[in-house]
């Protein structure tokens, strides 16, 4: 099977007419295209295509000099990362960003940090309302813990775990605020076949149980046709194609930028 | 032997104590956000300077009712600005127009009772606490100004870029201090016993003296340590505190602001120079010289690690008893071995133990493992 062909008549993000550049390189020129909502959303393109700056002016952390995100139905211009996380944006990263010093339990719960509302002599004390809270939390990061098959790591300190361990801890973390967008800067690199296998399991459930929109960038083909609905292509800063895998299969011009051109 | 041996151990530690909350102040701005604090030693001074002159009274120089509009003033919004965030953590986060209504409520409420409070003592000199609850209120928005006015347009530079700008500060908080309070020295009379204490006499011959001052500031230490600790570890923003150090960018993405986190650890910085401040100012008078002893903090801070809050209060003691043992005890060898003048011992052994344990222990005896992958 190529794509997964279901229907998504709801826009939850749009990216209209992106340029960001630092000093004087271009890193996105005139980028424009949609996440639509339910829909697993990936962007590839080969190294230095512009694909994690792409997400980075999604959730934040770079601020665009043209063009406006319009995220669930209100245009912005600029945001700041705390912001897209309070609004339901999540995300993981390219060189896993971990806490490195807190157990996997810790980890995940800094993802529920902002769900968490009661007052700090309450948690000092750790009785009342605050203890209540901790409980009913800890139940949710279980949940979690328990989707992504690492009960037997839960109290290890994430800085000893293994590499494909350590990207199931940041999906975990990233799936605590219980978000609308789900952002995944390379998922599976570095990975060998099972584990890819079981990562795309997991994002293939949390689209399908939770309903969570998902754009994710990734570099095996295979594994993009295979869990993807729609594909946008990203090379030298410029948007070169965007449709379904088959359509992205296509294109020439994603395959001259993948395959070179001959002479 | 024993008995001076054993007396200038404790003197020594007591002293130690002092320096582990100076270095307390580093370790907190470290470990949150990778900056070492030049400015720490001048936000000592600046804290017990603003100590003393409200509590003053010496010479009938007592400040005039100008002054006490001002601090009035400042009082009255550090009290709204509390009030604002205890609110943002009471009801849900964002802030409609009803919100900013009752916000504004607030800043009139707390400005209203800081003038009413400060009027009431503005005659003469203040009370103890009043001065330390003013101070710490300074202190709070000492550390806003600096996150809105210089952390917050640095976010991502260099380290090194970063330090300069708490050189500034520091050179800044020096002066501006001197500006608002004058220069010259003053005391903080913390009303404690002035004789010192003398344990164990049927012991030791004549006992162990103990200078009471320095045991209060052990205690103050303690007190200090633990709640921070529990700060630290049993709460949230404890949680997001560690979350900040560990990784900048992950911390944003789970939602964690950190201005705000800059905001919290520079104040908590601040109020742990206060109590550093104080307890100084009691001791040796208020005067510039308080804001070098920041650079005595350097050596405890290689010596216990930059990132341990534990390390800090043991390099502190570490160092206090080994340059008063080595002033006593190592200073007349090597006067005889030598024929050298002697003394000063004081003021160099600390930097030649930090010395060596760069050499064999660049992380400290508490910090994190350095570990660098090229």
């Amino acid at each position: 099977m190529v794509g997964r062909l279901r229907s998504f008549p709801d826009v939850l993000l749009s990216v209209e007419n992106i340029s960001l550049s630092f000093g004087g390189v271009n890193a996105l020129t005139d980028i424009s295209f949609d996440i639509a909502k339910g829909e697993v959303r990936a962007i590839i393109g080969p190294n230095g295509a512009g694909k994690s700056s792409m997400l980075n002016c999604i959730n934040g952390f770079y601020h665009p000099q043209h063009g406006a995100i319009t995220y669930k139905g209100v245009r912005r211009d600029q945001m700041k990362p705390h912001e897209a996380a309070e609004q339901g944006i999540a995300r993981t990263f390219q060189n896993i960003a971990l806490f490195r010093g807190m157990s996997t339990l810790d980890n995940i719960m800094t993802g529920r940090n902002l769900r968490m509302k009661t007052g700090l002599l309450w948690q000092a004390l750790h009785i009342g309302p605050a203890r209540r809270e901790e409980i009913e939390h800890r139940k949710a990061v279980e949940r979690i813990i328990e989707f992504l098959e690492i009960q037997h790591i839960r109290k290890a300190p994430v800085g000893t775990l293994p590499y494909g361990l350590q990207k199931r801890v940041e999906l975990g973390r990233a799936l605590a605020a219980g978000p609308e967008l789900l952002l995944l800067d390379e998922p599976m690199a570095g990975m060998n076949i099972e584990e890819k296998q079981d990562m795309c399991r997991f994002i293939l459930d949390v689209n399908d149980e939770f309903g969570t929109t998902i754009c994710l960038i990734e570099h095996d083909m295979s594994v993009v046709m295979d869990i993807s609905d729609r594909v946008v292509v990203l090379d030298y800063g410029r948007k070169i194609g965007d449709g379904t895998p088959d359509e992205i299969k296509k294109n020439e011009a994603v395959i001259a930028a993948y395959l070179g051109v001959g002479h | 032997m024993l008995g001076p041996f054993l007396e200038t151990l404790i003197g020594g530690l007591l002293t130690g104590v002092l320096y582990s909350l100076v270095a307390l102040g580093f370790v907190l701005i470290f470990k949150a956000s990778g900056v070492f604090n030049f400015a720490q030693g001048a936000m000592v001074l600046f804290a017990a300077l603003t100590v003393a002159r409200l509590t003053d009274e010496i010479d009938g120089k007592a400040l005039g009712l100008e002054h006490f509009v001002i601090a009035a003033a400042i009082l009255g919004a550090a009290l709204a600005l509390i009030a604002w965030y205890a609110w943002r953590e009471y009801v849900a986060r964002g802030s409609g127009p009803d919100q900013r209504r009752k916000l504004a409520l607030l800043a009139a409420g707390g400005a209203l009772i800081g003038g009413v409070v400060a009027f009431a003592y503005g005659k003469g000199a203040w009370p103890l606490w009043l001065a330390l609850a003013a101070t710490a209120s300074i202190m709070g928005l000492l550390a806003y100004a600096i996150e809105r006015l210089v952390l917050r347009h640095l976010v991502n530079q260099e380290g090194i870029i970063l330090f300069m700008a708490t050189l500034g500060i520091a050179n800044f908080l020096d002066g501006f201090g001197q500006t608002l309070w004058g220069s010259d020295i003053y005391t903080i009379n913390l009303g404690l016993p002035k004789n010192p204490i003398f344990l164990f006499e049927e012991v030791f011959p004549g006992g162990l003296l103990v200078d009471p001052a320095e045991l209060f500031a052990a205690g103050i230490a303690a007190v200090l340590v633990i709640v921070l600790a529990v700060f630290f570890q049993k709460t949230r923003v404890g949680r997001a505190l560690r979350a900040v150090a560990d990784d900048h960018a992950a911390a944003q993405s789970v939602g964690i602001p950190l201005n705000t986190i800059w905001l919290i650890v520079w104040t908590v910085a601040g109020l742990v120079a206060l109590a550093a401040g104080v307890i100084w100012g009691a001791k040796l008078g208020v005067q510039f010289s308080i804001s070098l002893i920041a650079l005595k903090a350097l050596p405890v801070l290689i010596l216990g690690g930059f990132t341990s809050v534990p390390g800090a209060i043991i390099g502190g003691l570490i160092i206090g008893a080994g340059e008063k043992l080595s002033e006593i005890f190592l200073a007349p060898i090597l006067v005889q071995a030598f024929d050298l003048a002697g003394g000063g011992i004081e003021n160099w052994f600390a930097y030649m133990l930090a010395l060596v344990f760069l050499l064999f222990r660049p992380q400290g005896l508490f910090g994190e493992r350095i570990i660098e992958r090229v």
